[in-house]
């Protein structure tokens, strides 16, 4: 046992954080719906910090050291964010206010809109998407309800590339579409003849990551959006990769009618571990009374004295609510703050020293590692995890990895890799950073072939070894083990 | 800013690659498209943003300048200093979603622990490591009912007095499910009603029944007979939860509710103009492995340590693709986090002791309006920490005077139901004082006397 549980830790009668005594009369409680029990720990409050330090420090993070995992973009977090979303009037105001008590709020949301549009080349964006899952799932939506509104019911095909994120199926799925997988060509971009083959008045459209899982743009991207277009399809863009194309490149001027995109990848809001995330959607002009409600405008126009007032508008054609409220404001407020401090000289430095950093690990790791797609990449990169001559597998090179206090890559992922090990260096590490990873990545082939079993049996110096992932499945333990005197 | 390269280290890198200048790393990009002039601001420094994010935050009126009695879905509690302490640690903060549990025993402990906390509040078996919000969670049961019963049971029940935002996003998650009804709140029931005539609606082809508790009212009952009645027709029941009055009031597992969901806003987490939040979500044991969402499961390492991993991740889209039921990648990581400190720093007695306060005080609020001439509490029965308010003139009028007095007022409920016109919701926390709610009432008495 590495660190007991709350409910371990708990001590009858002890009393954490206090609230005062009711300075009202007390309301006769309703006795038949009081509840008896409330088996809560009781610890005092150094109990709670000391246990929750504890097994913070079992966790890795960015905050201590290098991440490279693939299609998730795990650049520095600025600590000036958290500090902005806390600001009083940000963190205490509630989403039903009226909107003449919130105008800094919305002017924030309308401003971070007009800035997403403007770098995606979108015509109009919603920041209420939860994540970039429940963004894709809003593009969808909105492809649904755009061919319906034209009185266009027999699409019911999604076309979905061979190396897309599992969640780009599953979305569509939701939304009651037949999936059709589209093959990737040898150089890593759709394969056209197919695409053209699948091409009918029958598909919705098409779920295109670009650049791809695969790091690799697509060189074909305008002929790809055209061939979708002429069969009266919409071309959704998964913004996972969006980091790659910052003042590179527009994902509306290549021809996609709908982007979703990452504020927890590309614009550096915290993962906390696996959330909150957040997943504004942009679309084209000709989506953009699909968009779900609200979204932020200007209710009356400013005078050169006068700020406008902003509030929320319903889309005449909305596909409707997606969530509480209107988005993760909290995540809003960092990513505002992250984009105002690179601005419109910065931006593209970003995009490029992401691709500048994949591209030079690319090229310290191709002699060591087989590279099944090898182009100069975007911001990420593949790189098969099975090395010839050897009996390791790309679980074994992360599982190494740890050892030498590395975060692994993404393994298993894009599917059409053999064995995958997906880089992704994002642009906040330094060069020396780099050379320390590429050297424990060439040193690990280099056991694989000599010790083989120091891999296999990785990792070694971290707080647990490899989990029964199987006797965890089985025995389904969910909850902490309650002692007796909690029980009762 | 937060590139690190330096000139010298930038050429030695291109060298390495063999290119010549960045720019030639980026030729797989069409021309016609590539290298656009964004008209976006010029850049800040730190010191410049934090004076401007502070300008635009001030521009705001927050619970901290007002007294706030808007409710309605996001409640404004006291958060103690330790939670927000805690979560800003670099290491819960800025880890990933805890793939390699190796090196996240961190973040899964803290999920295992959240689990087991709402499981225990709830009363339900078994807690998944969150939606995103109170809203999605809902949404979430829909799905969840609908394939438990392979979409042959095509009837969703939806209490009117289910809040009215989790029903929209309700349908808006369903609409790909053709065949599927949603009823039961239709505009034209009073939705103030006895929620047994929803019992009328429900048949063998219903899939599930949604009611809140307390309802958006803020009214409270035992759900128990009406679950049973559920549970006859083979339909599944699932009940929306505020977590703070379950503190004190008794769990919906104990009334027979087959799943649980909630907006886990109210345990630690601010306002924040309405997120992140935290969505609960909880079933009964026989539900497992049909819910949506990540699962943290306890096992050993193979030196026989304790330590936890996700599991039952079969059933995921990373796995599953277009077979999953569910597109969900994320939990609210940092946000289930906050809650699950929010309730060991509260522990067994703080979490009694916010709930009777919340409690007491909307009690004494709405004896002290009740009295008041013009208005009138119309909840009948008991109530938690909200209750409706009939006004003598519209909500808006009297939320515009209140504002005056630096009073946040409460919800319109006439912007979702027609038959509440000048009727408000009006919520109270531990967060306000005798003198303020006295203050609520002095103001609301002069509004009518005005009238």
């Amino acid at each position: 046992m590495l660190e007991p549980t709350i409910y371990e830790l708990s001590s009858p009668g002890r009393v954490g954080v206090e609230f005062p005594a009711p300075d009202v009369p007390r309301a006769p409680l309703p006795e038949e719906l009081e509840r008896q029990d409330l088996p809560l720990p009781e610890l005092s409050e150094l109990d709670v910090v000391r246990h929750f330090t504890h097994i913070s420090n079992l966790n890795y993070s960015i905050d201590f050291g290098f991440y490279p995992l693939g299609s998730c973009t795990m650049k520095y977090n600025p600590k000036v964010n958290e500090a902005a979303a806390r600001l009083p009037g940000f963190a205490h105001t509630h989403p039903l206010q009226p909107i003449e008590t919130v105008q800094g709020n919305l002017a924030l949301m309308f401003e971070l809109q007009e800035w997403l549009k403007e770098i995606s080349g979108m015509a109009a964006v919603t920041l209420q998407p939860a994540a970039g899952a429940q963004g894709e799932y809003v593009g969808v939506l909105i492809m649904r309800a755009y061919h319906v509104s034209r009185g266009d019911r027999k699409r019911t095909k999604m076309l979905i590339p061979d190396s897309a994120h599992g969640t780009n199926p599953a979305s569509s799925a939701m939304s009651g579409f037949e999936v059709v997988p589209v093959p990737t060509d040898n150089r890593g971009n759709v394969d056209l003849e197919a695409l053209k083959s699948l091409c009918d008045d029958t598909i919705v459209g098409l779920m295109l990551t670009n650049p791809n899982t695969l790091g690799l743009f697509d060189e074909n991207v305008l002929e790809v959006t055209r061939i979708v277009h002429e069969a009266g399809g919409l071309v959704y863009g998964d913004g996972a990769n969006l980091n790659a194309l910052l003042g590179i490149g527009r994902p509306g001027d290549m021809g996609f009618d709908i982007l979703h995109f990452n504020l927890h990848k590309t614009f550096s809001t915290p993962h906390g571990g696996g959330g909150p995330g957040s997943g504004p959607v942009g679309v084209a002009a000709h989506l953009a009374d699909f968009l779900p409600e609200p979204v932020v405008g200007i209710v009356e126009e400013g005078t050169e004295e006068i700020p406008p007032l902003y509030g929320f508008i319903r889309p005449i054609k909305s596909i409707g609510r997606i969530k509480s409220f209107h988005g993760h404001f909290g995540m809003a407020v960092r990513a505002y703050t992250y984009i105002s401090m690179y601005g419109r000289e910065g931006l593209r430095s970003i995009a490029e020293h992401a691709v500048l950093n994949a591209n030079y690990l690319l090229a310290r790791l191709r002699d060591h590692y087989p590279v099944p797609y090898d182009r100069i990449c975007m911001h990420e990169f593949v790189l098969e995890g099975h090395l010839p001559g050897t009996e390791v597998h790309a679980l074994d090179i992360s599982k190494r990895l740890m050892d030498y206090n590395f975060h692994p890559p993404t393994n298993y992922f894009p599917l059409v890799v053999r064995e995958a090990l997906m880089i992704e260096p994002t642009e906040t590490e330094s060069k020396q950073t780099l050379d320390a990873f590429a050297d424990a990545m060439i040193k690990i082939a280099e056991e694989a072939k000599t010790q083989p079993e120091l891999l296999r049996s990785a990792p070694h110096n971290k707080p647990v070894s490899r989990l029964d992932e199987v006797k965890a499945a089985k025995e389904l333990v969910l909850c902490c083990w309650l002692p007796e005197d909690v029980k009762a | 800013m937060f590139i690190p390269h330096t000139e010298e280290e930038r050429e030695q890198m291109l060298r390495t690659i063999g290119v010549g200048k960045i720019e030639d790393l980026f030729r797989d990009v069409p021309e016609s498209v590539r290298f656009p002039d964004l008209n976006l601001p010029p850049r800040m420094t730190e010191m410049e943003i934090a004076a401007h994010l502070n300008e635009l935050s001030s521009a705001n009126e927050s619970s901290r300048d007002l007294v706030c009695f808007l409710g309605a879905g996001a409640y404004n509690h006291y958060i103690p200093a330790v939670v927000d302490a805690l979560i800003q640690r670099g290491e819960f903060l800025t880890a990933y979603t805890p793939y390699q549990p190796e090196i996240s025993q961190g973040t899964l402990q803290a999920i295992f622990e959240y689990q087991s906390l709402i499981a225990n509040l709830t009363g339900m078996d078994v807690s998944n490591a969150s939606h995103y919000d109170g809203a999605t969670a809902a949404a979430e049961a829909c799905v969840m009912a609908y394939f438990h019963f392979r979409g042959k049971r095509s009837k969703i029940v939806l209490s009117p007095a289910l809040n009215p935002q989790y029903r929209q996003t309700i349908r808006t998650y369903m609409v790909g499910y053709e065949n599927l009804q949603i009823v039961g709140d239709e505009p034209e029931r009073d939705p103030l009603a006895s929620p047994d005539q929803l019992l009328e609606l429900v048949d063998m082809q219903t899939a599930l029944v949604i009611v809140q508790y307390p309802d958006f009212f803020g009214r409270i009952q035992d759900w128990t007979q009406f679950a049973a009645r559920v549970h006859e027709a083979g339909a599944l029941l699932a009940i929306a939860i505020n977590p703070i009055a379950l503190g004190l009031l008794k769990t919906p597992g104990a009334m027979g509710a087959d799943i649980v969901v909630g907006e886990g806003q109210p345990l630690g987490i601010p306002m924040s103009f309405g997120g992140p939040y935290l969505g609960i979500f909880a079933v009964k044991k026989e539900y497992v492995r049909k819910i949506a969402g990540r699962l943290v499961g306890e096992t050993t390492d193979k030196e026989g340590r304790r330590g936890y991993v996700l599991t039952l991740t079969a059933r995921e889209q990373h796995i599953r693709r277009e077979k999953a039921t569910s597109n969900i990648c994320t939990n609210q990581g940092l946000m289930a986090l906050a809650a699950t400190i929010y309730m060991s720093a509260l522990g067994k007695r703080g979490l009694r002791q916010v709930s009777e306060l919340c409690y007491h005080k909307a009690h004494y609020a709405a004896e002290e309006i009740n009295a008041i001439d013009g208005y009138e509490v119309v909840n009948g029965g008991p109530f938690y920490h909200e209750f409706v308010v009939k006004c003598p003139l519209s909500v808006e009028e009297i939320n515009n005077h209140l504002l005056d007095h630096g009073i946040l007022g409460g919800y319109d409920l006439g912007k979702d139901y027609p038959s509440l016109k000048d009727h408000m919701l009006i919520a109270v926390t531990e967060m306000n004082s005798r003198e303020d709610i006295d203050l609520l009432v002095s103001v609301l008495q002069e509004v009518s006397e005005n009238a």
